[in-house]
Formats: structure tokens, C-alpha cells, sequence
């Protein structure tokens, strides 16, 4: 262990591996439970799931994170508390199971490309039907002019369809930083080359 | 805004991203120090330049957060 624990985690680490692991392991589980439940509540307003799916998705998280806690034991290192390292876990299989879910009942398709909708995505307003189409003629020239056919496909889903990306990761049969990676070098050419055409004032900086 | 600033802001890249697999290996020592009113984003800039521009990540933040703040 690279630091010294705190007492709550100190216990937790001697009950989940002593003669008493069947208790602790339990008493996991129930707080996980309940951490899957507030994650879900959370969410709730964004999701398209409710009732006995929510409730049987809100404990395969529980009964998944476990699991993993179980198994991954030996590498908690110290550097958190032990509930948040453990909560990590049940907070990821909540996103995981919803990516899965969305193609149960899915809104969009991978392989319509709905670019009529992205000005309003972007705030444009309906009565600017001329900037609307300039922004959306720019947009996919440069889409199909400078990436690739992976950039492409990943930003059309994403950016131009709205597939969340933990779904599209769940379709692509990925990971999320795959993924991430892919968008983040195709945002990075669309930018140059919007730059470079004229339509995105080079100076700005959202950094902070 | 208009909609090339509001495109512009998604294009913007940081080059002190992590990405995700980073990202969420130390999600819990991130949100630990959040939590702690310690300045998370001073010591792991690479983690909050990742977390303002990924979305999924974002949310997994704020889950845990809110988890840890509403746990005794």
C-alpha cells in the first residue's frame, strides 16, 4: 500500500479480507445499492429508462461493482478513501449499463447523418436559415475533406447524430478513451482547417 | 453566443488532456480532494482539462462527487 489509510478504510480493507468477509462484503453491497440508487436518480431527468429495467440495471451495477471491488482488492493503494475508490466502481458500471441500454430502444441511428439538426444544436435560430446552411456547408466540408473515415464516423455519431458516447462505445465494441481520443483529434482538425477557411476567429481560448 | 462560437468552444483542444483511461484512474483521488476543498485541478491539471471537455467523464465526476457528499 503506497500511503497510510484512514481509519475507515483501515477497517473496511481488515473486514472485506478477515473472517468476517461475508458480512463486510455484504454491508458493501448494500451501500453500493444505495449508490447506484442516487446515481440513477441523478440521471433520471436524461434517461430513457424507468421502472423494473431501472431498478434490475440499479442492481447488476451493485452486484458487478462488487465484483470488481472483490477482485481488484489488492490494488487499492491508499491514495483516496476507501468508499470513494469503491464507489469508482459502482458509478462506472452505472454508466457502462446505460451505454448498453440505449440500443435497446435507440432514438438515432448510426447511419442517418442528421446534419439539418446540428445548427440548432449549436444555437442557431430557426429564422437564420442562411447562416444555418453556410454553418452547416463549412461544417461538412470540412468533415469529409479532412479526417478520416474513423474521425468521420465517430464525429457524424456523436457530434451530428447524438449517440451518447458510452453507447457508441457499447456499438464500436471499444472503450470510451478510444473513442475520446478518436473525436479529440478530429476536433483538432476541424478546428485548423475552420480556422484557416475563416469562420472561427483563431484568438479565442476557453482554457482556464 | 452564436453557434461558430458555441462550435468553436467543443473544437478547442487542451493539450494537458489525459484522456479518459487517466482520467478515470484517478477519478478517486480527484474527487477525494474536491471534496476536501483541496485544489484538485492545480495538482492534476491534465485530469481537469479532460474533465470541462469530456462529457461521460464529467458525468462520472459529478456522480462520485455527489456520492461522497452525501455519504456520512
Amino acid at each position: 500500500m503506497a500511503e497510510s489509510v484512514d481509519r475507515e478504510s483501515a477497517e473496511w480493507l481488515r473486514d472485506l479480507t478477515g473472517g468476517q468477509r461475508e458480512a463486510a462484503q455484504a454491508r458493501l453491497h448494500a451501500e453500493l445499492l444505495r449508490i447506484a440508487r442516487g446515481e440513477v436518480r441523478r440521471r433520471a431527468e436524461r434517461l430513457r429508462v424507468s421502472g423494473p429495467e431501472l431498478d434490475d440495471l440499479t442492481h447488476q451495477a451493485a452486484a458487478d461493482a462488487l465484483l470488481a471491488i472483490i477482485a481488484k482488492l489488492a490494488q487499492f493503494r491508499g491514495d483516496s478513501r476507501f468508499a470513494t475508490w469503491a464507489y469508482k466502481f459502482v458509478i462506472f458500471e452505472v454508466s457502462t449499463k446505460l451505454g448498453r441500454h440505449f440500443w435497446r430502444n435507440p432514438t438515432v441511428s448510426l447511419e442517418a447523418e442528421e446534419w439539418d439538426r446540428l445548427p440548432h444544436r449549436y444555437g442557431f435560430d430557426p429564422a437564420q436559415e442562411t447562416e444555418s446552411r453556410e454553418f452547416v456547408t463549412a461544417v461538412r466540408r470540412a468533415v469529409d475533406d479532412e479526417l478520416t473515415e474513423r474521425q468521420r464516423r465517430i464525429f457524424v455519431a456523436i457530434v451530428v447524430n447524438g449517440v451518447p458516447l458510452d453507447a457508441l462505445v457499447v456499438e464500436l465494441s471499444t472503450n470510451r478513451n478510444a473513442i475520446y481520443k478518436t473525436l479529440f483529434d478530429a476536433r483538432r482538425k476541424l478546428r485548423a482547417t475552420l480556422v484557416a477557411n475563416g469562420y472561427i476567429d483563431p484568438n479565442t481560448s476557453r482554457r482556464s | 453566443m452564436n453557434g461558430w462560437s458555441e462550435l468553436d468552444r467543443f473544437l478547442q483542444t487542451d493539450p494537458r488532456d489525459v484522456g479518459c483511461t487517466e482520467a478515470m484512474r484517478l477519478l478517486h483521488v480527484y474527487v477525494d480532494l474536491v471534496a476536501q476543498a483541496a485544489d484538485a485541478a492545480q495538482r492534476y491539471p491534465g485530469i481537469a482539462a479532460h474533465l470541462r471537455a469530456c462529457g461521460p467523464c464529467s458525468e462520472d465526476f459529478d456522480g462520485l462527487l455527489a456520492a461522497v457528499r452525501e455519504t456520512p
